[in-house]
C-alpha cells in the first residue's frame, strides 16, 4: 500500500529531538505545514548545559539557545510554544493542545521527553528538581548565595550538580541508596571511582542510604530524612531520582505505551506515527534489543531517523545507533559508547582507576557492548566505539588487552 | 557552503568525525578541528548531519 505524501506534519516536543526531526524534514524536502509543539514557553535549547554550565554560571542562560532566530524563521513552522499537548486521537488523526486547539496531522513525530521523578514533599520551597531552563535557573540563584545542599540520588544529573556546586563553594551531601553509585549502569569498578571522586572533592557522600522524606521549618525545606534514623540539614534539597517518559497525554489514544512510547525498529508507533528521543523505546537491531535513551545525542540522531522514515515508509531504514554519552564531574570528562545497562562484565583495558584514567569495556553475552572512559582522550575510545558498531566478539575485542594494552583487536 | 565551530562549546564527542572525517577532526582533548572550512558540495549532506547532530550544537552552516 502506498499511502500519498504527507502534507501535514506535527511534532509534538520542541527540544533536542523535535527540532533535530523538524530540521530533517525540511532537508529532505517536505514542503508541506510543519507544526512544532512545545511545552515551554521557550524556542528549543540544549539541556545537558544545565547541570553544567548553566548550573555553575560559566554561561548565560542566552547560551543553551540551539538555534539562532533567522535558522528558526527559516524552517517554516507553525510553532506553537507554552502550550503541552493534551491528548491524541490517532484514528481522527488529531493532537488536541491544552488550550483546546485541535491540530490536524498525516504524520506524526512525538518528542515529548521526561519528566523528573518526584518525592512526597518535593512541593516545598527549597526542594528543587532539574529538567527545565527555569529550574536550573532557580537552583543557580540559590547556589550562588552559599549554602549547604542536599543531593538526592547519586546517578549522573545528581553527580553534576553536586560537581557543580561544590565549585561554588556550596557545602554538598550526597544522598545515594545503593551501595557504589551507578554500579547498575556502569558497573561497579567504575561505580567506586566516580564515588571516589565525590569524597576527593569534599562531597558528604551517604551511600546505601535511602531518604525517606523532607523535613520542614517555617515553610521551607531544612533538609532530608534518611532511613537510618538521622537527618541532613541543608538549605537547599536537589531530588535527581531519575525520570519518567512523558506519556500521561497519549492515555486513551491506544498507543502502545509501556515505559515510553513503544516504537518497532524504525521508530513507528502506529501508521504515520512515529517517536525519537526521551519518551521513545525501540527495537534497536545492533543490540538486538529494546532500549530507550535518554542522552542529548541520541535524541538528534532518533529525531532524524524517523524524520526520514516517516517521509519515505516504502525505504525506512532501521535506527541501530551506538549510544553516546558524556558527563562532567569535578573537571574529569566521563564518555560512553554502547548499552551498557545489564551488561555481564566490566573489565578494564586501559589506564588505571586509582590514577582517575581508565577505560572499561563491556561484555553482555559473548558480545563486546559498550566502552567508559573516564579522563581519557577521546581518541582512545575511537576503536572501542567502532568494535562495538561492528558487533565485536568479546574474546576478539579484549584479546590485545589482557589487563591493560592499549586497543581493541578487530578480527 | 562555509562551516564554522565554536571550540569552546564542544563537548567532544566526536559525533561529526564519525559522520564527516574529511571535513572534521578532534585534536588530543577531543575539541573539534575543522579540516576544511568550504567543503564541496559532495560532503554537504554529511556536514548538515554532523551540525544537526553535533550534541553540543557547536556547528554552523553558512551558505554564501
Amino acid at each position: 500500500m502506498t499511502a500519498a505524501p504527507p502534507r501535514r506534519i506535527v511534532v509534538v516536543g520542541a527540544s533536542a529531538a523535535g527540532l533535530s526531526a523538524a530540521e530533517t524534514l525540511r532537508r529532505q524536502g517536505y514542503d508541506g505545514s510543519l507544526t512544532l509543539v512545545g511545552r515551554e514557553p521557550h524556542p528549543p535549547y540544549d539541556r545537558p548545559p544545565l547541570s553544567k554550565q548553566i548550573l555553575d554560571g560559566t554561561w548565560e542562560p542566552e547560551r543553551v539557545r540551539l538555534r539562532s532566530p533567522a535558522d528558526l524563521d527559516a524552517l517554516g513552522l507553525d510553532l506553537r510554544l507554552g502550550v503541552p499537548a493534551a491528548a491524541l486521537a490517532p484514528a481522527a488523526r488529531t493532537v488536541t493542545l491544552a488550550d483546546g486547539t485541535e491540530l490536524g496531522y498525516d504524520g506524526l513525530i512525538i518528542a515529548t521527553g521526561v519528566r523528573p521523578r518526584r518525592l512526597p514533599g518535593c512541593g516545598t520551597p527549597g526542594v528543587h528538581v532539574l529538567r527545565d531552563l527555569k529550574d536550573a535557573l532557580a537552583l543557580r540563584e540559590r547556589l550562588a548565595a552559599g549554602g549547604r545542599l542536599v543531593v538526592v540520588g547519586a546517578g549522573f544529573l545528581g553527580a553534576e550538580v553536586a560537581s557543580a556546586a561544590r565549585s561554588l563553594g556550596v557545602a554538598v551531601t550526597l544522598v545515594e541508596p545503593s551501595p557504589v553509585p551507578l554500579a547498575h549502569a556502569v558497573g561497579r569498578q567504575a561505580g567506586a571511582q566516580l564515588a571516589r571522586l565525590h569524597r576527593d572533592n569534599g562531597v558528604d557522600l551517604r551511600t546505601g542510604t535511602k531518604a525517606t522524606g523532607i523535613t520542614t521549618g517555617a515553610g521551607r525545606a531544612t533538609g532530608v530524612r534518611l532511613d537510618d534514623g538521622t537527618a541532613v540539614v541543608a538549605d537547599d534539597v536537589l531530588v535527581a531520582v531519575g525520570s519518567a517518559p512523558n506519556t500521561d497525554w497519549l492515555r486513551g489514544s491506544g498507543l502502545p505505551v509501556g515505559d515510553g512510547v513503544e516504537c518497532d525498529r524504525y521508530g513507528a508507533a502506529a501508521p504515520g506515527v512515529y517517536a525519537a528521543g526521551d519518551v521513545a523505546r525501540w527495537y534497536n537491531p545492533l543490540f538486538g534489543t529494546r532500549m530507550r535513551v535518554e542522552h542529548r545525542t541520541n535524541a538528534a540522531e532518533q529525531g532524524m531517523a524517523v524524520a526520514r522514515n516517516l517521509l519515505d515508509p516504502e525505504r525506512a531504514r532501521p535506527f541501530a545507533p551506538v549510544p553516546y554519552f558524556w558527563s562532567d564531574q569535578y573537571g574529569l570528562r566521563v564518555q560512553a559508547f554502547g548499552y551498557l545497562r545489564g551488561h555481564d562484565e566490566a573489565r578494564v583495558v586501559d589506564g588505571t582507576p586509582a590514577d582517575g584514567r581508565f577505560l572499561v569495556a563491556y561484555r553482555t553475552g559473548d558480545r563486546l557492548t559498550g566502552a567508559l572512559g573516564v579522563g581519557m582522550p577521546p581518541r582512545a575510545l575511537r576503536p572501542w566505539r567502532a568494535a562495538i558498531a561492528a558487533a565485536a566478539d568479546w574474546r576478539t575485542a579484549t584479546a590485545g588487552s589482557p589487563d591493560g594494552a592499549a586497543e581493541p583487536s578487530r578480527a | 557552503m562555509r562551516v564554522e565551530v565554536d571550540q569552546p562549546k564542544c563537548v567532544a564527542s566526536g559525533q561529526c568525525v564519525l559522520v564527516a572525517p574529511e571535513v572534521f577532526d578532534q585534536d588530543d582533548d577531543g575539541i573539534v578541528v575543522l579540516l576544511d572550512t568550504e567543503p564541496g558540495a559532495e560532503h554537504e549532506e554529511a556536514v548538515r548531519e554532523s551540525a544537526a547532530i553535533c550534541p553540543a550544537a557547536a556547528i554552523r552552516l553558512v551558505q554564501e
